[in-house]
């Protein structure tokens, strides 16, 4: 009931936070729109090239950037929680009885819920563009999305707290998220790599995500792959949600 | 309020192990201001990040405000409020938030917490800024507000990590005043400082820590009475090395130093002396600048037990 109520203190405190910033808000839609408007067109022509999945370019855009926007808008909110450090509220919050699972989850319920809603705005973008999204497509990809802000953020948590400095989180941010963004067919569907290439993506868990959202959104929403990548990302969530929580709860020395 | 036995905290780094506090043992009596004096890197920031429950000592026992330190953690933290160093509020945060979010962490409804961050905002005189983000608060006033966040959930036991430094003298005034009526209402205080003055005019008691160990604990008073009756200090213009030289030897002068063109002399009843004193630089001839009598201070104190100056140290 405490940690509950806690958590649900921190999320107040952090949207606020994120709200009294309205860059951050502005930059937060403006990336994917910029994606919508300024890449998603050379796929037009891709869609004739054999292998390329049917469904049309937006339904087999759309999804990975989704997945895109979930791995980007997660991995950077370390930066936030380093300048917490460094102002001494979180040293302060840790003399407090507050609940150290609420530490974490208050500020990953605040990137989830941002991220749902960059989300919604995109999908409701890319309609006049010539995507045709489905209902229940809609609720698994925000699932997705929901899912993997929760690990990756906390994951993010993490290692913010372990580096304590942006000197060498931020290195570490971007030589992680550029391969794991390459290697899950975000950008182009896998089925277009060399065989060595699709190999290595399966060790990625985003892969089965993208794979997950493109079948919802290409009218294949029963297939086991769906089922396959939530469960992966429920997987991926639980376990950085432990590995936060016990950042959180150990001294930072 | 707080007692402690040998504890440690030992830091391992690749470069080797740092002692940073080597065996601390404290009691800290209720209602009183306790001062922990220092130079920087002394070890008492670790000292009270132990005792509020954020590090884990290497070892030695602590009970704190009843409960103790290490198996009961969780009670120590509804009895204690922290106000560390580096401040606690969010830059872009306006502080009757941060005020009202502290309460609602120690379990108080909103009302209460709004309320009491009113009787807050009002004693410590931060009704102009309360609803401004932080980042736009002077010195003075930020300090203020880390005050009223550690004391938000009326904790029985403050602690304070170098509350005043890095203030001007008359926001330091103003901090001194804060703490006093801390005391006027019976919270115990717990503060660290590395300044002579404020150790000396604000403390009940004092324990003067160096390289992570206590090396002398009382009353000012107290301490100051152990190093010597009076001081006296002569100022000459470019002669005090001579008068050094003279004055040492003399029956009523138990210690000399020197240091910045003035000779302080150790002696057991100043009124006496300085006669004896006038006497015999007299006799010698050399030309008095200016001569003055003083108590022995907190840095006498910790010169002897050092054989160093906290001002120099600090
Ligand atoms: N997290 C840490 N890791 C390694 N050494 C530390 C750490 N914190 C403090 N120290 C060292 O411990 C000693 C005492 O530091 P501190 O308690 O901050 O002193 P003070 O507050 O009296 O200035 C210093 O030598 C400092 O460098
Ligand atoms: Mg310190």
């Amino acid at each position: 009931m405490k940690m509950l109520r806690d958590t649900w203190l921190m999320f107040q405190r952090y949207l606020m936070v994120f709200l009294r910033n309205p860059a951050w808000v502005v930059i937060g839609v403006l990336q994917p729109v910029l994606y919508l408007v300024l890449f998603a067109p050379l796929l037009k022509s891709l869609t004739e090239t054999p292998g390329f999945p049917s469904g049309g370019a937006y339904n087999v855009f759309v999804p990975g950037l989704l997945i895109q926007l979930g791995l980007f808008g997660a991995s950077g909110v370390g930066f936030g929680l380093i300048a917490e450090l460094r102002a001494g509220v979180i040293e302060r919050f840790r003399v407090t009885p507050v609940s150290r699972f609420a530490l974490l989850l208050g500020r990953a319920l605040r990137d989830i819920l941002t991220l749902v809603v960059q989300s919604l705005i995109l999908l409701l973008l890319a309609i006049p563009f010539g995507l045709h999204p489905t209902v229940s497509g809609v609720f698994v990809m925000l699932g997705l999305v929901a899912l993997i802000g929760l690990g990756m953020s906390s994951l993010a948590y993490a290692a913010a707290l372990a580096l304590k400095s942006e000197d060498s989180y931020a290195p570490l941010i971007f030589t992680l998220s550029l391969p794991l963004l390459l290697l899950s067919g975000v950008l182009l569907p896998l089925q277009l790599a060399p065989e060595w290439l699709q190999h290595i993506a399966q060790a990625n868990p985003l892969s089965y995500a993208v794979t997950a959202a493109r079948d919802v959104f290409n009218g294949h929403g029963a297939d086991p792959d769906v089922f396959k990548g939530l469960a992966i990302m429920a997987a991926l969530a639980v376990v950085g949600v432990l590995v936060g929580a016990r950042r959180f709860s150990r001294a930072i020395a | 309020m707080i007692e402690t036995h040998n504890l440690r905290k030992t830091f391992k780094s690749r470069k080797g192990a740092v002692e940073a506090v080597a065996g601390v043992d404290l009691d800290v009596k209720k209602g009183e201001i306790f001062g922990f004096l220092g130079p920087n890197g002394a070890g008492k920031t670790t000292t009270l990040r132990m005792l509020s429950t954020l590090l884990p000592p290497t070892s030695g026992e602590a009970t704190v405000a009843g409960y103790d330190l290490l198996h009961n953690a969780a009670k120590v933290r509804y009895e204690i409020g922290y106000v560390s160093q580096e401040g606690s509020s969010a830059p872009e945060v306006p502080g009757r938030s941060e005020l009202i979010m502290q309460g609602r962490l120690y379990g108080m409804n909103k009302a209460r917490a709004q309320q009491r961050a009113i009787e807050l905002i009002t004693a410590l005189e931060l009704a102009d800024c309360a609803d401004r983000a932080t980042k736009t608060y002077s010195g003075g006033q930020k300090r203020r507000l880390d005050i009223g966040i550690g004391l938000m959930h009326l904790p029985q036991l403050l602690f304070l990590d170098e509350p005043t430094t890095g203030l001007d003298p008359q926001s330091r005034a103003r901090m001194w005043e804060e703490v006093r009526k801390l005391r006027d209402i019976g919270t115990t205080v717990f503060l660290t400082t590395h300044y002579l003055e404020e150790a000396d005019a604000l403390c009940d008691r004092i324990a003067i820590i160096d390289h992570g160990k206590i090396v002398a604990l009382g009353t000012p008073d107290e301490l100051k009475r152990e190093v010597a009756g009076d001081v006296v200090v002569v100022g000459t213009d470019d002669a005090s090395d001579r008068v050094l030289h003279l004055l040492r030897g003399q029956p009523f002068v138990r210690e000399a130093t020197v240091g910045d063109g003035l000779v302080r002399l150790y002696v057991d009843r100043g009124e006496t002396a300085m006669p004896q004193i006038l006497r015999v630089l007299d006799a010698e001839g050399i030309p008095l600048a200016s001569l003055s009598l003083n108590r022995p201070s907190l840095d006498d104190v910790f010169l002897r037990q050092t054989g160093r100056s906290l001002r120099d140290a600090a």
